[in-house]
């Protein structure tokens, strides 16, 4: 992997991050001519609800993003904050940096979107293969229409339907039926300080079912794409050769068959980051998972705009990051890639 | 790896072949449409459903009567009974009248973005693929860029500031998210206008002294059609993902009763866990109906395209 390919995603990572940014930036200020943060701030004074203190955050946005400031100022302003990684205060829970409330939530949305997209990718890929192979499973070439249909479902809605079967007791239910927690991310009852491992098993219990909303709504889409490329790839010559020269099918299945296969799967995966980012976020709203989603929910129904535009910010990095770290791996797999970059 | 552009070119050409040799008659774009509605299971499959719901729209918006769907119009959270077939919810709201009402208002959204999606895309996708150079460059990254940032963030922060400041209708949701669908399309036929414009047939017109307008029109958009269904379906769904998205966080019409709204009104008010399943259960089931159907109908709009995917599957 040389310099120059490294360079190029770096550089491209970064292209990401300042256009959504300057996006965000400019699209409310074309939408709406109101400065709805600054009335927020003056509302809030004017009703009282102004926690001590806070007369410095009002000051510092006025003198930052005033109307009597002119764009291009407020723009590069707002570009060297987000560069320092100042996301300024909560204005519901003053003397809180956004910065430090977004910190203690990541940890919960990252592993939700690891676990379930891993699993997902993982299973998904490799039902696709074995079912584009000869031989493969009858109750496998069954499940495929079933996950087909599941696919297109939003993973939020998927969210509910897994909670009015899973969560919620209703008289249908036989005795042995499995009850989920409902919400959280622990239970309500136990408190826990620090992590240890009883809290992180009750953290697994607990995500569950957010993470089977994801998997169960991924699985279908990996499966079809890996069909797809493995019956592709079977028509290869070297599959062909591979076969004549007498391997082993496993070796010919999963070394020569599924390696090639997976590589537009990576392709496929850089380029969904963003809707499972955006997925995940919506899933934890519905299981009142204590991540980034359900922190930008009670922003907007508190208009808590900086935990809002802390929220959104963080999220592009994150998607821009996961982008940056697939591409990164991809040379590692494909040796193609590796000898041209 | 990204560019998919030379392979459809060939499909669409096979197509044709294989219309002309199993009807006989030469080919027209008409007769080439239904021949694959009739053999092309999914395709008409997905567009049966959208067909029903909207029959069930224009039936259902003749007897339901719209009042029915405003608060009070019946007794708090009812469950399905002769009366009230879909029960009520927590405001009073029959739920069946607000499902005829609602599900229009959310395909209204969908189609703004398919719309606004397919046309910024044909522009575009055109402009770069036919001057190609430093134009087509520009184009190719500015929607390679904006398919990797995560449009629910974005239109999060448009939602919010439009929302306190005028209120959300559901025409301004459907301008939102339509401002957010034309990354797709853009980058699908821009890939094949690409490679077309390489083909003989295009070089033949060219020959022939046709203008670049007369072979964009007369050659390569009725060779692109299936392309063009489907990135407008596509662009439609997305739209309409983006929007509930939005409802489900609180950022969408509330004073109107789109699909979304009701999920999330549901939800507000703890209808799972109270066990209310008539108010979110026909709202969910009716996204989920739209979200196959469309999904039906683009895949198999993928597979006229691109006949490779039809032996595999």
């Amino acid at each position: 992997m040389s310099i120059t390919y490294i360079g190029a995603r770096i550089g491209m990572f970064i292209l990401v991050v300042w256009l959504a940014t300057t996006v965000i930036f400019f699209l409310p200020r074309i939408a709406s001519d109101r400065n709805p943060v600054r009335e927020r701030l003056v509302m809030m004074a004017a009703t009282g609800n102004l926690a001590t203190g806070m007369e410095k955050v009002v000051a510092a946005y006025e003198e930052e993003y005033g109307l009597d400031q002119p764009l291009y100022l407020q723009y590069i302003r707002y570009l060297s904050s987000l560069v320092r990684g100042d996301l300024n205060y909560s204005l519901i829970n003053y003397p809180t940096r956004v910065w430090d409330m977004i910190v203690q939530r990541m940890p919960y949305t990252l592993g939700l979107v690891g676990i379930s997209v891993l699993t997902a990718f993982a299973l998904g890929s490799l039902s696709g293969a074995t079912l584009a192979w000869p031989g493969a499973p009858k109750w496998l070439k069954g499940a495929l229409p079933v996950f087909l249909t599941l696919s297109p479902i939003p993973y939020f809605m998927l969210a509910i339907m897994l909670m009015f079967l899973f969560a919620v007791r209703h008289q249908w239910q036989p005795e042995w039926w499995p009850l989920l927690p409902l919400a959280g991310a622990t239970s309500v009852t136990t408190v826990y300080d620090g992590w240890n491992m009883d809290r992180i098993l009750d953290t697994i219990y607990h995500s569950i079912l957010p993470a089977m909303s994801i998997i169960l709504s991924q699985i279908g889409f990996w499966a079809l794409g890996m069909r797809g490329m493995m019956v592709t790839t079977q028509g290869e010559d070297y599959v062909t050769l591979a076969q004549m020269r007498g391997l082993k099918p496993s070796r010919v299945f999963s070394l020569y068959g599924m390696r090639n296969a997976t590589l537009p799967q990576l392709t496929s995966l850089a380029l969904a980051m963003s809707l499972i980012f955006s997925g995940v976020i919506l899933v934890e709203v519905i299981y009142r998972y204590p991540g980034m989603g359900t922190l930008l929910y009670n922003a907007i129904a508190g208009f808590d705009y900086f935990v809002i535009y802390g929220v959104v910010f963080v999220l592009i990095v994150m998607v821009a990051a996961s982008t940056f770290i697939l591409d990164i791996v991809y040379p590692f797999i494909d040796p193609r890639v590796r000898r041209a970059a | 790896m990204r560019d998919l552009g030379a392979e459809p070119t060939q499909s669409s050409a096979a197509i044709q072949a294989e219309a002309e040799t199993s009807s006989g008659t030469s080919y027209s774009a008409l007769s080439q449409i239904g021949y694959y509605l009739l053999h092309e299971r999914m395709l008409s499959i997905g567009l049966f459903m959208l067909i029903a719901l909207l029959a069930l729209w224009l039936i259902g918006g003749q007897i339901v009567d719209p009042k029915l769907a405003d608060p009070i119009s019946g007794p708090q959270t009812a469950s399905p009974q002769s009366k009230y077939w879909l029960g009520t919810d927590f405001n009073g709201r029959q739920v069946l009248p607000l499902m005829v009402h609602g599900a229009p208002l959310t395909l209204r959204i969908g189609l703004f973005a398919g719309v606004f999606g397919l046309g910024i895309g044909i522009l575009l996708g055109f402009l770069g693929g036919y001057m190609r150079g430093p134009v087509d460059a520009f184009i190719r990254i500015i929607s390679d860029v904006f398919i990797t940032i995560p449009s629910l963030a974005v239109l999060v922060v448009v939602a919010s500031t439009i929302k306190e400041s005028a209120g959300l209708s559901v025409n301004m949701m459907g301008l939102i998210v339509a401002s957010l669908s034309w990354m797709w399309p853009t980058r699908v036929i821009r890939a094949q206008v690409l490679s077309m414009r390489e083909s003989n047939y295009v070089e033949v017109a060219r020959l022939n002294g046709m203008g670049d307008l007369e072979i964009i029109f007369r050659e390569l958009m009725p060779n692109l059609f299936p392309f063009l269904a489907a990135s407008f379906v596509g662009a439609m769904a997305s739209g309409i993902l983006a929007a509930v998205g939005l409802e489900a966080l609180g950022l969408g019409p509330q004073h109107e009763p789109t699909l979304g709204m009701t999920i999330y009104w549901s939800l507000y008010y703890g209808a799972v866990i109270s066990n209310w399943w008539w108010w979110y259960g026909p709202p969910i089931l009716l996204v989920a109906w739209i979200f196959i159907s469309l999904y039906l109908i683009a895949a198999g709009l993928d597979k006229w395209a691109n006949p490779r995917l039809r032996q595999s599957l």
